[in-house]
Formats: C-alpha cells, structure tokens, sequence
C-alpha cells in the first residue's frame, strides 16, 4: 500500500500536471488556431443570454400528412370507378375514414388503397393502418411509428431552418440542439432580449404563389366556394380575398430574396429568385393568365394580390406591399431560410442580462474562496499536518475538476458553482475517513507503517462504498434535470471522480513520501 | 507548529450511549416528519415557476424601487401580477406572474410587462426573465419526483447489495424521514421550490447516504469482529468510534455551504440553506434514526446471518 515504484510516482505527478496544463486555455485566449484549446463554458446564468424550449405543433404535422393522404385516396380511387359519400380527416384519432356508396366495393377500395401504404424505416413497420367494416366505412390511421417519425423529421429540419434564420441576424455561437421527440433548445449567449427572434421564428414562413377567384366575394358572407380559400390581406386583417386552393408555385422553390426599394416609388420590396423548376411554372401560369390577379400568400395571409400585366419569364419577380426597411428585410431573411415544417411555439423562455451574470460570478466567487478559506484553516486545525496533506489535495482536486470540465467542454452554472464547494466537501471527507481510521490503527497499537497500511485499506472501502451512493444520485439527477441543475450534476459527477483519484492516490503518495524523509516514531495524527 | 492537531473534536474513548435515546430520536423525527408532511399540505409549498408555470421577471430600476409605481403601471395594463416585491438590492424588483392560459399567452405577458414597463417606469431593465408555459412545468415536476425516486430505489438497491437488507431499509426510511423533513423545512421557511431546490434535496439524499454508509460500514465490520457483543452495544460502539468523522464532515460541508448561504446571492442562497439544514438532519439522523431502526430490524437476523470474522485479531470485548 504505501510503496510507490518511480513509474507510479510518475504517472500520479503525471496526472496532476497534465490537469495543471489542462486548465491553462481558462486563463488566456487561444493563442494559435491550430492549439487544442479546449475550456469550461460558462452557462447562460453567468454570461447572460436567453434560452428557448420551443415544440413543433404536431397537430399541424398530422393536419398536413392526411391533408395529402386525403389526396393520395382520391387519385388511387379515381381509375377504379369506386365512388364514395364521405372522405374527411380526422386529426384527433389521426386518420382518414370514407364511406363507400357500395359496400360490395369495399375489397376493390382496399386494394386500390393498398399500394399508399409504405413501409417505413429499418424496422419495415407500416406507417398506415388500412381497415374497413362490413357497412363499407374504411379507414386509413397513421402508426404510431410513423408519427414519431414525422415528428423526428419535422424537429430535423426545423433546427436547420432555425439555424440559418438565427444565423441571418448575427448571433455569435448560437446553439440548436433536439430534446425529446417534439422540442428543440435554442440557447443565444449575449441576446438579452430575445424578441426579434422569437418574432423571426414564430413564422413558418411557408410562401405560395395563387390565382385569386375573382368571381368569388368574400363580403357576401357565407363559406368559400369549393376549391377557394378567403384569406385576410397582411396589411388589412378587415379585408378577405378569394384565393383559390390549389398553389401554383411554392415558396420552397426559391434561391434567393433580397430587400430593395424600387427606383421609381422609392418603397421597399422583396426581390425574389427562382430556381429553374419554379421560374418555368411562374412563367407558365404568369403567360396563362395576364390581366388576372395572383396573390402572394405567406402562412395564410394575403401579401399582396397584383394583376399580371405581362409574363414574368425570367425567373424573377418582385413582392411589394407596404414594406418598412426592417420588415422587408426580415421577409427576404424568413425566405432564404425557407420554410419550417410546422409552426413553432416557444414553451419555456430564460433570458438573463449579462449585468445579473456578474453579480452570479461576483457571489459565486466569494463564496468559493469563504468556503475554501473556512475548510483549510479548519482541516489544519483539527488534523495538523495530515490535514495539510488533505488541503493540498483538495486543491489539487479543484484544479482537476476544471480540467476534466475544460476537456468535456462542459458548463459551469451557477448552481454548479455551490456544486464545487460541496465537492470541496466530499474531497475532505475522504481523507478525514482517513486520517480518522489511521489514527484508530495506531491508538490500537500498531506501529506506524502498519497503521498507515490498514488506515488506508480499511479507510477506502468505506470511502468507495460512501461516494458511490452520491455518485448514482447526481447521475439520476443528471439524466432528469434540466439547464442549470445539469451543470450542478455534471460538477459534482466529475467532482466525486477526481475527489477518488486523489484520495486514492495523491494523499497516500504524499504521506508515503512524508513517512520514508522521516520516519516517525509516531504519527501526528 | 502545523504538525500535531489542535483540537479533537470528541475526546478519545467516549462512549455515550446513543441506543438509549432510540426511542425519544425515532418519536422527535416522527413528530418532526408529521408536522413537516402537515406543513406541506398546508400552507404548502411555495412553487416556483419551474413547477408551477408563469412568468417571472426580475428588473433593476434607477435608484430604490418605488413599488406602488410599479404595481400601478402594471394595473394600467390590466395585467395580473401575482407578487411585486423587493429582491435582494432595494434597487431590484421581482414580478410574478400566475400560469397563464396557453403557451402563446406566457409570452404575451411577458410582452406586456416589458411594454408597461418601458412606458410608466422608464429606466427600468429587465435583468432576468423566466417563462415557463404549464406543459413544461408539469413534466419538470414530474422529472424532479423521478429523480428524487430512483435516487432512492438505487440507493436501496446499493446498500442491499453491499450490505443486509436491515441496512438498506433502514438507510431509506430514515433518507425518506430526511426529505420530508427538508420538504418541512422549505414548506415553514417559504423557499421557492423549484429545480435547483430539487438539486439541493438530492445533494442532501447523498451526503445523508453517505454518513449512514460510513456508520453502518463500521457496524458490519464489528459485527465481524466482536462476534458476541449485543447488537445495541455493537452499534453504540460503532457510532461512537465514527463519532469524530461523522461531526468532522459534517462541519467541513457545513462550512462549506455557510459563505454559500450568506454571500451567495438570493438565487443560490435557498439552496445553501436547504444544505444547511440538511446537514444538521443528515448528521443526527445517521445516529438517532438510521442506528435504531437497524437495532430494532437486526435484533436477532443480524448475529446469524453475520460472515465469520475474516480476520484472526477478532477480540471478546471492545478497546477501552
């Protein structure tokens, strides 16, 4: 127990040094680019900044899929003459039921329906359920399996959509990450006040270009004709237009959009570029109807709704509107990021001024170096010189954690600030188990080295059995908190382990090199 | 000068008799526990929003807060505050704001203080600002409760393993004694529960583990060692020889947690006061609850299904 061959003395003071050097990057900036300069990130409770759960509606997800379901219903019917009453969806029980006119049909319909049913992902489940009754009512429900795919799918792409909206305003290190099957975390170091992007994602931004109905009036009341929709103007939430349901061009098959004024109102507006798909249907529908109206409709309001004077042919085109600088600008950076699968609802808000950050620091701090100052003059007083041995090592234990933290780029809260101290705790708390069972050794009568030999054995089942059970609460705690708590998991996780390592090692090497200089016929303890 | 200790903290070979206040510790923690889960169901926790969902924001106005002005501004806008009310410096203000009725309606309101505000107290800034809609607050409860119980379940399972299954029982009857008893305390002090108090009740679950883990360690290694000693003088015995570790720890964590508690800031200040008490209760628990219910569990189960001595230095009777 307390011989140290030179390779393990070397590796122990290997381990302390590499730890040393470790925590250097918290101290300076990286130096060269090509350094692995790896440090503790500082929560957003210590440097301020806002963080956003937001949650994918899925409701609108599951509106969308059987919206298309609906259709892949109708063109799967059409050829076989099979005529039905009823198609409707219903989102609450996520399906499509018909009725057939015949029920002696209902084996051709499900063998029509048959091919929309695909199998989805590695594991080959089915995404729809197709069932049918004796009365000719057949069903058509979306699978568990395949709804948490939609939903993994949608969250995917919203973060990307995220990401390059958030990215457009010039937030620095932004974080987008997934949590849950629904949600995802937006954390914004610096941005104090988050609301103009949560004004920038709480539009799906989903663009369409439609012929409006002209023959329709939406002021005579009553519901829209079949095929139209009666959509309020962006700018007049009193006044509806008739648009008609069917998209001619989709917002999705845009390249670029950029703010501008026109040079000869001098107001502002959108230019906007197809691609070549969507420049070829532009031009088509635009030569096919001149003199008609085509309204431009972002997430069901209205734009604006021109009269088509000539073909637009060149891909390119033009939104005004009664446009500010700012909102013009904000529509062009909504459009080059392209459209959010489902909208965005933000469910858990944290933004804390970088001013607050401070005072967390400031508090933290002074109480880190209260609690370390009270527990060293305390350890040297009631244990003397191995309570020496006991404050270097929970120095050195200190010294580890940040390394540890700096290599996982972990964070530090503020709550993981209080989880240092306690961990200053626990350090201690190893080596007075030790120093207490030595101590009993020698009092039991035996001499020096012995009792250094079974103080230490006895000492660390004691100390492992003791730390373990803390250990799997923290982890517990880890696995189900959130945010800052998670810092204070994470701290004292780390901290139980490099506490172990230099209870273990460091506290029994130093004695043992104190004990072979002296040779005492007694041990201070 | 810096060689020998200065003090012990308990003298050498005390021997007080811990086992003969079983019963008035296991009644004073009963009663404790009792007046503790009452002050839960009244006047009952101070939910914070973590758990209770709304808004809470927290602004620094240009000199001392005039609160009534504050309290006006918000009426003018017929927004509904729940508590406006000095935080820490005179200069900050904490507002409240209830569960509102969805999640579009959480961010409304905190878009309405932000506008009264700007409006009435101009100078005034928002330094933090929790928004917490009801479906993220009921799962951060439920994730606490989860945590708090598998905490328990796997430190059940631990000790049972390591040890008997008296030990592991009573370890968690006296750890679920304790966490009512920090729930008492924060529902008679009006701390805000929320998460971090959570953290704080686990880290109590863990230091008051691992005192009952060092003292119970010590009473199996004695059960091996004096294989004849009456389990309620073999457990006095083991308190009183892990009496000096048991007060020493305490104290280093205790403080520890003090400059938390006091210089700490009003956010983590709670926190450190939960440590504090749990500290206390952790402590006196390991002697007062966890040994005892181990006397009255083991009295006879214990002695046959105890190992034999491992060692051959096994003694009749205990070192004076």
């Amino acid at each position: 127990m307390m011989y140290f061959s030179r390779l393990k003395t070397a590796v122990i003071l290997g381990a302390c040094l590499l730890g040393l050097l470790l925590c250097i990057p918290n101290l300076f900036a990286s130096p060269a680019a090509w350094l692995p300069w790896r440090t503790v990130h500082l929560g957003l409770d210590l440097r301020g900044g806002s963080y956003l759960l937001m949650e994918v509606d899925m409701k609108a997800v599951v509106r969308e899929r059987l919206d298309s379901l609906m259709d892949g219903v109708r063109q799967a019917l059409r050829p076989g003459s099979i005529f039905y009453q009823a198609l409707e969806a219903q989102p609450d029980q996520n399906r499509v039921l018909l009725r057939l006119r015949d029920p002696a049909q209902a084996d051709a319909a499900m063998a029509a329906l048959r091919p929309l049913v695909t199998a989805d992902g590695p594991t080959g489940a089915r995404d729809l359920d197709l069932a049918s009754t004796p009365d000719g009512t057949i069903t058509l429900t979306l699978s568990q399996v395949a709804l948490t795919a939609r939903a993994n799918g949608a969250v995917q792409q919203s973060i990307e959509i995220v990401r390059r909206r958030i990215d457009e305003t010039g937030v620095v290190d932004p974080q987008i990450a997934q949590q849950g099957s629904t949600r995802l975390v937006v954390q914004l170091p610096g941005i104090e006040d988050p609301n103009r992007i949560k004004e920038l994602l709480g539009k799906t931004a989903h663009m369409t270009f439609r012929l409006v109905d002209e023959a329709a009036n939406p002021a005579s009341g009553g519901p829209p004709p079949p095929g139209d929709d009666y959509l309020v103007m962006q700018d007049n939430p009193t006044q509806k237009i008739a648009v008609r349901k069917r998209v001619d061009v989709d917002g999705a098959d845009l390249t670029d959009a950029r703010a501008g004024s026109n040079p000869t109102t001098g107001e502002w507006v959108v230019n906007f570029t197809f691609n070549t798909v969507g420049g070829r249907r532009f031009s088509d529908i635009t030569r096919a109807n001149v003199n008609h109206r085509f309204a431009i409709v972002l997430d069901d309001k209205v734009i604006s709704a021109p009269v088509i004077r000539e073909p637009i042919t060149g891909g390119r085109g033009q939104i005004s509107g009664s446009f500010t600088a700012a909102s013009a600008n904000d529509l062009a950076v909504l459009l080059r990021a392209g459209a959010l699968p489902a909208p965005l609802t933000v469910i858990e808000e944290r933004s804390i001024g970088p001013e607050l950050g401070a005072d967390s620091i400031r508090a933290g701090a002074i109480s880190l170096v209260f609690g370390f100052g009270l527990v060293i003059v305390f350890m040297a007083i009631f244990y003397g010189l191995f309570g020496w041995f006991a404050n270097i090592c929970v120095l050195v234990n200190l010294m580890l954690m940040l390394a540890v933290m700096s290599l996982l780029q972990a964070t530090l809260t503020l709550p993981g600030m209080a989880g240092i101290l306690l961990t200053l705790g626990m350090a201690v708390d190893a080596n007075i188990l030790i120093n207490e069972r030595i101590r009993e050794e020698q009092k039991n009568g035996r001499p020096p080295l012995a009792a250094l030999e079974h103080g230490f054995t006895r000492a660390y089942s004691t100390i492992f059995d003791s730390n373990a059970t803390a250990f799997l609460a923290h982890v517990m705690l880890f696995v189900f908190g959130s945010g800052p708590v998670r810092g204070f998991a994470v701290t004292i996780t780390v901290g139980i382990a490099t506490s172990l390592f230099t209870a273990w090692m460091l506290t029994r090497l130093l004695v043992s090199r104190w004990y072979t200089a002296n040779r005492p016929k007694l041990l201070p303890v | 000068m810096f060689i020998k200790p200065r003090f012990r903290l308990v003298r050498e070979g005390t021997t007080i008799q811990f086992m003969r206040g079983r019963f008035l510790g296991l009644l004073t923690s009963a009663v404790l526990s009792t007046a503790s889960v009452v002050l839960f169901f009244y006047p009952g926790l101070n939910l914070g929003i973590d758990f209770s969902g709304g808004v809470v924001m927290q602004v620094r106005t240009e000199g001392p807060a005039n609160f009534n002005q504050i309290r006006a501004a918000l009426a003018a806008e017929h927004i509904q505050e729940q508590g406006v009310q000095r935080f820490g410096d005179p200069n900050d203000v904490l507002i409240r704001l209830g569960a509102q009725a969805s999640e579009a309606g959480t961010q409304q309101a905190v878009e309405h203080v932000r506008a009264a505000l700007e409006k009435s107290v101009p100078g005034t800034r928002i330094l933090r600002t929790d928004a917490v809609g009801a479906s993220v607050s009921a799962e951060l409860f439920r994730n606490g409760l989860l945590a708090l119980g598998i905490s328990l379940l796997m430190i059940l399972v631990y000790i049972w393993f390591r040890f008997e299954w008296q030990f592991a029982v009573g370890a968690v009857v006296t750890l679920i004694l304790d966490i009512t008893k920090a729930i008492g305390f924060l529902a008679l002090m009006r701390i805000e529960f929320d998460l971090v108090m959570v953290a704080a009740i686990l880290t109590v679950l863990g230091y008051s583990t691992n005192d009952k883990v060092v003292v119970y360690d010590r009473v199996r290694e004695n059960l091996r060692k004096y294989k004849t000693m009456p389990l309620r003088a073999l457990i006095d015995l083991s308190i009183n020889e892990t009496l000096n570790r048991t007060l020493g720890t305490s104290m280093t964590v205790f403080l520890a947690s003090l400059p938390l508690a006091l210089f700490g800031g009003e956010s983590i200040s709670g926190f450190a006061w939960v440590m504090l008490f749990g500290i206390v209760v952790g402590t006196s628990s390991s002697i007062f609850i966890a040994a005892p219910i181990l006397l009255l569990l083991g009295e006879h189960r214990l002695r046959r299904d105890a190992t034999p001595a491992p060692t051959a230095k096994a003694k009749a009777t205990p070192p004076s």
